[in-house]
């Protein structure tokens, strides 16, 4: 890790650690809370959705509650609610720890974050009511998008800020990812909101636009969030050094380069340059791939002191996992030569295991590690972080492996015409229920995420108390004395 | 020397490469995409779709329709027919010319009934082009036909591959990413009934049995029959039927719904997506025949 042997060569302006947590405090508890809180309403989301499949009459009257408007409410709450939220608290902590210095403007960060929730609160409530805007993981309504806009800008510009008054002028590699991370989602988000709802284009440019911004929000800005914590945590929990400074720049580059062509289905009704190019980009996205891949592996082979495993790195790690595994899916998928693969199950597979499996995962770690960091205070069940990451590594697992195979049976009886559509469903839908199981066992983490993070909150909020009572209290007893 | 804004520019420049490639160049390419004509016949494609089928593409997209339904076919290849239409005048040499096209050919047989299919699956154009040049002796007329071929063809989701025009005048484009109901691309060239439509989304089992689709009862009003039964009311068979005294009647966004999925034909075809089609009946008229 740079930042002690570096920490002769900062200017003496320093923050110390303490300072840094502090500053962090007021905005880190809201971004997380609210994080945890959206999870569990996403899970819930996702199990009706996923219950749908066991009978489609389930709470089919309400049309609040029908598979077509559930599910983008799921994909939004786990994405707006919490990815984006996670990585942003994940990212401001991360950019004052590794710049040393504390937090610019945390009072109007914390604002920001409020206006982002009431942003994603609006739109999920929107998609409900059936205001969705029909682009696939852009649902989210214009009105919504502008609040959720305007919370990411407070919240991203004083990112900026903290960045440029670093008082460590030496660059983490993870700083690189965060940087450019924290640029990238509001010219994407800017981009289709502006191009597909306020000022349509025409035509199938308005799916090339959404297929852009998807692949760049799921597979560009959350690996870079997350591969930044990847490189910060793993060296940080496993007290070693990242294994290569260079090929973590190398990944970043390859990462930035290729993965954002990709996107383009190519059964997309468009000229075929385009799913040919993005094919090319997804085949490169290897590189990057084999790159985090070796870099985390040689760190954990190196030689360095044998401390005790700390859950965080358990999450991390099956991050890392997940993000090669899904990434060779993606490829995979880009390969396919039938071209049925991207209407089948093993997408949402691929997806959901990149997004939970490698993001959610890695930010469980992190949030894990840093809020008693930065709250002073332990979490009130130890035991139940173990549980819960059993919970969300089999949840994923359940989850993912019977719809990935699933949507490969799909995909060849979708090349056989003389099979039945009706047939075709018929034949999937063990593997759909198959994966509720998935969806109760990470409902079930949800919950004891949830647990633990409300109960750290209570215990520090307790603790905020009793010191405020007995300074006040002091005085009070202090006058009486002196009056006696 | 400080490479900061370099590498800050290299980056940028790094990220903004996918934004000219997916989002500008698209935009100049197809984003000016303009109404085409259908080939041959020179019609006007593809035309806005009626304003009540406009109004329905907004209840597909309010309730997520796409997320189980895609609009995208697609097609592995083209091949071609040869088909003789016109006899002639010389038998002879017809035959002579037919037996030289297809050597196991049976004449008599196949000029009983015309048109006949001479050659069918060729997936070289050229060799169809010069069997039908071939088979053009005395007067006999043979013509080649261009038929697209693939699962979705086969499957009937489809005459020919989806492209770009076909979404032209829509808003929002929904081509939809999973299949886990088929194809909708064509739906109302296959499934031209609207009452059929209708039913399906009140009790798709009835229709469909086994299907996974959720009924859109909330889409359907009942009613009490005042004086008359409606004539929109939904004919059900007994087992869905309310109870006497009562009707069962789509609302107006079932109508749009339903009128939306009758628009969606997209067979028309188009220099990118040829196909042939049966050339559309002459006009009725006392001209005599050229």
């Amino acid at each position: 890790m740079t930042e002690a042997s570096s920490s002769s060569r900062a200017s003496g302006l320093a923050a110390s650690t303490a300072e840094i947590d502090v500053s962090c405090r007021l905005p880190l508890l809201v971004l997380f809370i609210s994080a945890a809180i959206w999870l569990v309403m996403a899970s819930v989301f996702g199990l009706i959705a996923s219950l749908k499949f066991h009978s489609p009459q389930f709470l089919a009257e309400c049309p609040g509650l029908t598979y077509g408007r559930v599910r983008p409410a799921f994909t939004n709450s786990l994405l707006y609610g919490f990815c984006v939220q996670a990585g942003l608290g994940v990212a401001l902590w991360l950019i004052a720890r590794l710049g040393q210095t504390t937090l610019a403007h945390r009072w109007l960060v914390s604002v920001g974050a409020k206006v982002w929730n009431l942003g994603v609160t609006v739109g999920v409530i929107g998609i409900l009511f059936g205001d969705s805007t029909g682009f696939e993981n852009l649902e989210l309504p214009p009105y919504a998008s502008v609040l959720c806009f305007l919370g990411y800008l407070l919240i991203g510009l004083w990112g900026v800020v903290t960045f440029h008054q670093r008082r460590e002028r030496i660059l983490f590699a993870s700083q690189w990812f965060l940087f450019a991370a924290v640029f990238w989602f509001p010219w994407i988000f800017s981009t289709a909101n502006l191009l597909l709802v306020t000022f349509p284009v025409r035509g199938m440019t308005q799916a090339v636009i959404a297929w852009w911004y998807s692949n760049n929000l799921l597979f560009v800005w959350l690996s870079l969030v997350g591969l930044a914590a990847v490189f910060y945590f793993v060296p940080k929990l496993t007290n070693r050094e990242l294994h290569s400074h260079y090929l973590a720049l190398f990944t970043f580059w390859s990462l930035i380069l290729f993965a954002s062509w990709g996107g383009i289905p190519n059964t997309a009704a468009v000229p075929a340059w385009m799913p040919a190019l993005s094919t090319v980009a997804i085949v490169l996205t290897l590189v990057p791939l084999l790159a985090v891949a070796l870099n985390v592996f040689q760190t954990l082979k190196s030689p360095g002191s044998n401390a005790p495993r700390d859950p965080s790195l358990s999450f991390v790690l099956f991050g890392v996992g997940a993000f090669v595994l899904a990434g060779l899916m993606n490829i995979g998928g880009a390969l396919d030569s039938t071209r049925q693969l991207h209407f089948t199950w093993f997408v949402a597979a691929r997806t959901q295991l990149h997004l939970y499996g490698f993001f959610v995962m890695v930010m469980f770690g992190a949030i894990y590690y840093i809020f008693p960091k930065f709250s002073g205070v332990e979490f009130p069940y130890p035991k139940l972080v173990r549980v819960h990451f059993w919970l969300a590594a089999l949840g994923i697992l359940a989850y993912a492996l019977p719809l990935a195979i699933g949507g490969i049976l799909q995909s060849v009886q979708l090349q056989d015409a003389k099979i039945s559509p009706v047939q075709m469903v018929q034949s999937s839908l063990p593997f759909l229920r198959a994966s509720t199981t998935g969806d109760l066992l990470l409902f079930a983490g949800h919950l004891a995420f949830l647990g633990n993070v409300a109960g750290l909150v209570t215990r520090f909020y307790r603790a905020r108390v009793t010191a405020v009572y007995s300074v006040a209290t002091a005085d009070l007893f202090k006058s009486a004395e002196a009056k006696s | 020397m400080n490479y900061g804004p370099l590498l800050f520019l290299a980056a940028f420049f790094a990220l903004a490469s996918s934004w000219f490639g997916f989002v500008l160049s698209p935009q100049l390419q197809i984003g000016r995409l303009q109404q085409t004509n259908s080939v041959p016949a020179g019609e006007a494609y593809p035309v806005a779709r009626p304003g009540l089928a406009r109004q329905g593409l907004d209840v597909y997209r309010a309730n997520g329709c796409a997320y189980c339904h895609s609009e995208q076919v697609g097609q592995t290849g083209i091949v071609s027919d040869v088909l003789l239409t016109d006899a002639g005048t010389n038998r002879q040499a017809l035959t002579a010319a037919l037996l030289k096209v297809k050597p196991q050919a049976q004449p008599t047989e196949l000029l009983a009934t015309l048109p006949a299919t001479i050659e069918e699956g060729l997936t070289n154009k050229a060799e169809a082009d010069a069997a039908a040049k071939n088979l053009s002796v005395g007067g006999a007329k043979a013509q080649v036909w261009i038929r697209p071929v693939g699962p979705d063809i086969d499957r009937g989701w489809g005459k020919r591959r989806s492209v770009a025009e076909d979404f032209l005048y829509d808003y929002p484009v929904m081509p939809g990413s999973q299949r886990i109901g088929p194809d909708l691309a064509n739906v109302g060239v296959r499934l031209p009934d609207a009452n059929w439509h209708l039913l399906h989304l009140y009790a798709p089992t009835n229709k469909v049995p086994g299907s996974a689709m959720p009924p859109y009862r909330y889409l359907f009003e009942k009613r009490r029959i005042e004086r008359a039964r409606s004539p929109n009311a939904l004919d059900l068979p007994p087992e869905l039927a309310p109870e006497s005294g009562y009707e069962i009647i789509p609302k107006a966004e079932a109508r749009a719904l339903v009128a939306y999925l009758l628009s969606l034909r997209a067979d028309t075809p188009l220099f990118n997506a040829p196909l042939s089609a049966a050339a559309p009946a002459p006009p009725s008229t006392n001209a005599p025949p050229k």
